[in-house]
């Protein structure tokens, strides 16, 4: 018999700065994997293109707040799939239940705009956004909870309905005809825009989103409703045993998923785009998923990710602008990098031992 | 055998690494050698626009310090920004801007991303800034309003004539012309096919995938249509809509569903290589839009009309140089060079194409050929002698605005997007949902 060249075990929990070592060595040889990529691909010089980056994310006060106002919307949506992650239920179906609750808010803006004051027409595109977003999530949830039906494939197939309807009221509320864009609504009224705080476009998102991110996480963490969803994901069985109603807590949790989702949609159209199309949740209903995998399900950790993904992403814009390369390679890095940093948390877990040379 | 099997793995990693190298070392010589050129070509060029500017005597930005920035919606991988971004380059290097002082950011969506990619160009000091897809435009009017003193411009939109702004514009070009030169390209091959026996007169159908029942691709189609038509005068017409600007797979689709309804020859409004590709591989002739697609389709591509965009920036971007002010709502024609077509690929046309071309061209920059001539073509089996178009309902039109006298429809005269938008006889949609 041959010996395996290693063989893999799982860890006993790590202390804190080993685990941070290993995913601080991970981001280093990211770094330079990129370096060696963008040499040998291009012939750059690849400290200028990581400075380029730095540049496209912080250059000046407005990249400051654009980032900060695109970290908002990813954490937003970040945060609202994590409660339904953490329940072991799959809940891919963020992409929908933005686009349901921005097609609701934008809805609101273009059928009441004008006809009643602004602050209760705000009202009433809050009200819509988090009922739309909430029943989105909600119907797959009730089939999981009634029939266990697969909430995978349901929460995934929601999101086509949801960008067809898009795409059919588009069409409907289309200017000028024909053109398949309805363009800035109530661009010279600005009806139904959320007010600016300070003067600061973004401003508002980032103070909502900051307070979401502390609510979720006293709610996962502190609350017995966040303590039935984590026994509920531990061992279903386990919760029945102990007397959690475990449909109910489903339907609950995925209620809360959909609600948070539709406020990203509302900030998205009310606060910023004040347009609805079927890009514009941009596919970060699936990013998400990862942002909230890889902070293990914490709202403060899901900070940094949203954080991570967003500066790889605005600096792999500025590249493309600056060297003229393809936007292509800007995700070839983010790509190298993603790959090492959750790479790492795989040696955060597993040790592997190498087969000791035999003399 | 793990040994083998681990060397396999690492020799093929290897020569991928190396295929890739390979590969992209040679785009990056292209791009060393393309911005060498440039460079010389702007150390040459500077000077004359030096010595325009002082006879000007105030205090014009001079080519060497002027800042532009170009908004695309997609990349190079569309034939629709490909087109844009070749003439920005063509443009500044005939203008002498150094390439460190043109900025050209691809892959923005008509969204707020939009308005936030123009305050950065405009941060970063630009003082002219373009923008090439039509949902961009209510994110350069947001941007123009909050910067009046950069000058904005946008392809395609309708809004600058009617919005007031002294600091935004919009440009287009007649190319209804170069639709129409088109369909006379592809009534000659009809005709040859024809007149070959593979099907009769009455059989020619031709195919047309459009994006939107927008007045932009209607008007479009129904040009190429009428060249078509001048040429084979029993030719009809099916068009299919695809509901987005670029959508590779239902731009195939849609060619390819028509190739199977019995369509002889394919052209399209949607701009990626959707329709070329699938034309390519049924064997199809087919006539392009946005440049030249004869490198993936060398035996179906026939000619490709464009609007050249170069002589807009040549001309919008000379006057900020200098200070002075531009149109409002610019449109150009043949004679400005806007409305181009490419070479006429010879292996697929029929002969006598391009002096077939060459004639038309000739009698429609003289005035004495009108595309939209209303003897030629019909409406629910009547001619033409008014007609409202439904961009009156957009609030940039004047719907009392005379548009058909003098015996052809007067597309363009009047705002330079296009506000045709009628379905005229021999053209049948076959879905309109979008």
């Amino acid at each position: 018999m041959h010996n395996a060249l290693f063989h893999i075990s799982k860890r006993r929990e790590l202390p804190w700065y080993s685990a941070w070592g290993i995913r601080g060595a991970a981001i280093v040889l990211a770094l330079v994997v990129c370096a060696i990529v963008t040499a040998l691909a291009t012939g750059l010089n690849p400290l200028a293109v990581y400075g380029t980056m730095f540049q496209g994310a912080f250059g000046t006060t407005r990249r400051v707040w654009i980032l900060l106002q695109n970290l908002a919307i990813l954490l937003c949506i970040s945060l609202a799939v994590t409660p339904a992650f953490k329940m072991r239920f799959w809940n891919i179906g963020a992409e929908g239940q933005v686009l349901i609750g921005g097609l609701a808010t934008a809805a609101c803006m273009i059928l009441l705009g004008g006809k009643l004051p602004n602050g209760l027409l705000i009202l009433i595109m809050l009200l819509a956004a988090v009922a739309a977003g909430a029943v989105w999530a909600m119907i797959p949830a009730i089939f999981k909870a009634r029939w266990n039906t697969n909430e995978t494939l349901f929460t995934l197939m929601m999101n086509y309905v949801a960008t067809q309807l898009v795409a059919f009221f588009v069409i409907v509320w289309e200017s000028p005809k024909g053109s398949g864009k309805i363009g800035i609504i109530n661009q010279n009224t600005e009806a139904g825009w959320l007010p600016q705080l300070a003067g600061q476009k973004y401003l508002l998102n980032i103070v909502v989103v900051a307070v979401l991110t502390v609510a979720m996480y006293v709610y996962l963490n502190y609350t017995k409703h966040g303590y039935e969803i984590s026994v509920v994901g531990e061992s279903e069985r386990t919760a029945r045993y102990v007397g959690v109603k475990v449909g109910r807590v489903i339907i609950r949790t995925l209620c809360l998923s959909g609600a948070v989702c539709g406020i990203a949609g509302l900030l998205l159209v009310g606060g910023t785009d004040h347009t609805v199309t079927t890009s514009i949740a941009d596919g970060r209903g699936f990013t998400a998923v990862m942002v909230s995998w890889l902070a293990k399900f914490n709202p403060i950790g899901m900070v940094f990710a949203s954080f991570l993904i967003v500066f790889l992403g605005r600096g792999a814009s500025e590249i493309s602008t600056i060297y003229g390369l393809n936007h292509s390679f800007g995700d070839i890095l983010t790509g190298i990098i993603l790959f090492f940093i959750i790479g790492s948390e795989f040696f955060i877990t597993y040790r592997l031992s190498f087969r000791k040379k035999e003399v | 055998m793990k040994k083998l099997a681990s060397a396999i793995l690492a020799a093929t990693l290897a020569v991928g690494l190396f295929a890739g190298c390979g590969g992209s070392a040679g785009t990056s010589s292209g791009s060393a050698s393309s911005s060498t050129g440039s460079t010389s070509n702007s150390s040459s060029t500077t000077t004359t626009t030096t010595t325009g500017g002082a006879t000007e005597g105030s205090t014009p930005a001079a080519a060497a310090d002027l800042k532009v920035g170009f908004i695309c919606l997609h990349d190079e991988n569309s034939t629709y920004d490909l087109n844009f971004i070749n003439s920005a380059k063509a443009a500044c290097a005939t203008l002498g801007i150094p390439e460190s002082n043109y900025f050209i950011r691809t892959n923005i969506p008509e969204t707020a991303a939009c308005y936030d990619a123009a305050a950065e160009l405009a941060d970063a000091g630009c003082a002219y800034i373009f923008a090439d897809s039509f949902g961009h435009e209510d994110y350069m009017i947001q941007a123009a309003k909050e910067f009046p003193n950069v000058q904005f411009a946008h392809a395609t939109g309708t809004r600058a004539h009617t919005e007031g702004l002294s600091n935004y514009h919009n440009a287009f070009a007649s190319i209804y012309d170069g639709r129409y030169l088109a369909g006379i390209a592809a009534g000659l091959k009809l005709k040859e096919m024809i007149d070959a026996g593979e099907f009769t007169a009455e059989e020619a159908k031709m195919g047309y995938v459009g994006a939107y029942t927008y007045a932009e691709v209607i008007s479009g189609y129904t040009s190429f249509y009428l060249g078509a038509k001048s040429i084979v005068p029993e030719v009809t017409m099916d068009v299919t809509f695809t509901g987005s600007w670029y959508d590779e797979t239902a731009e195939k689709e849609g060619a390819n569903n028509l190739i199977n309804a019995g369509c002889k020859l394919i052209s399209q409004h949607a701009d990626s290589m959707g329709a070329p590709t699938a034309c390519e591989s049924a064997g199809i002739p087919d006539v392009s839009y946005n440049g030249s697609t004869v490198d993936a389709c060398p035996n179906t591509f026939i000619v490709s009309s464009r609007i050249d965009w170069a002589p807009y920036f040549e001309y919008s971007i000379g006057a900020v140089m200098r200070g002075e002010s531009f149109d409002t709502d610019w449109c150009g024609s043949l004679e400005t060079g806007s409305v181009a077509l490419t070479a006429v690929n010879e292996k697929a046309a029929a002969p006598g194409t391009q002096e077939a071309i060459d004639a038309a061209r000739a009698e429609l920059i003289a005035g004495t050929r009108h595309v939209f001539d209303v003897s030629t073509f019909t409406v629910n089996g009547e001619h033409l002698d008014t007609f409202a178009p439904g961009a009156a309902t957009d609030g940039t039109f004047d719907p009392s605005t005379p548009i058909v006298y003098d015996g052809y429809l007067h597309e363009s005269d009047y705002r330079s997007a296009p506000y045709l938008d009628i379905t005229i006889d021999g053209i049948n949609l076959l879905d309109t949902r979008f």
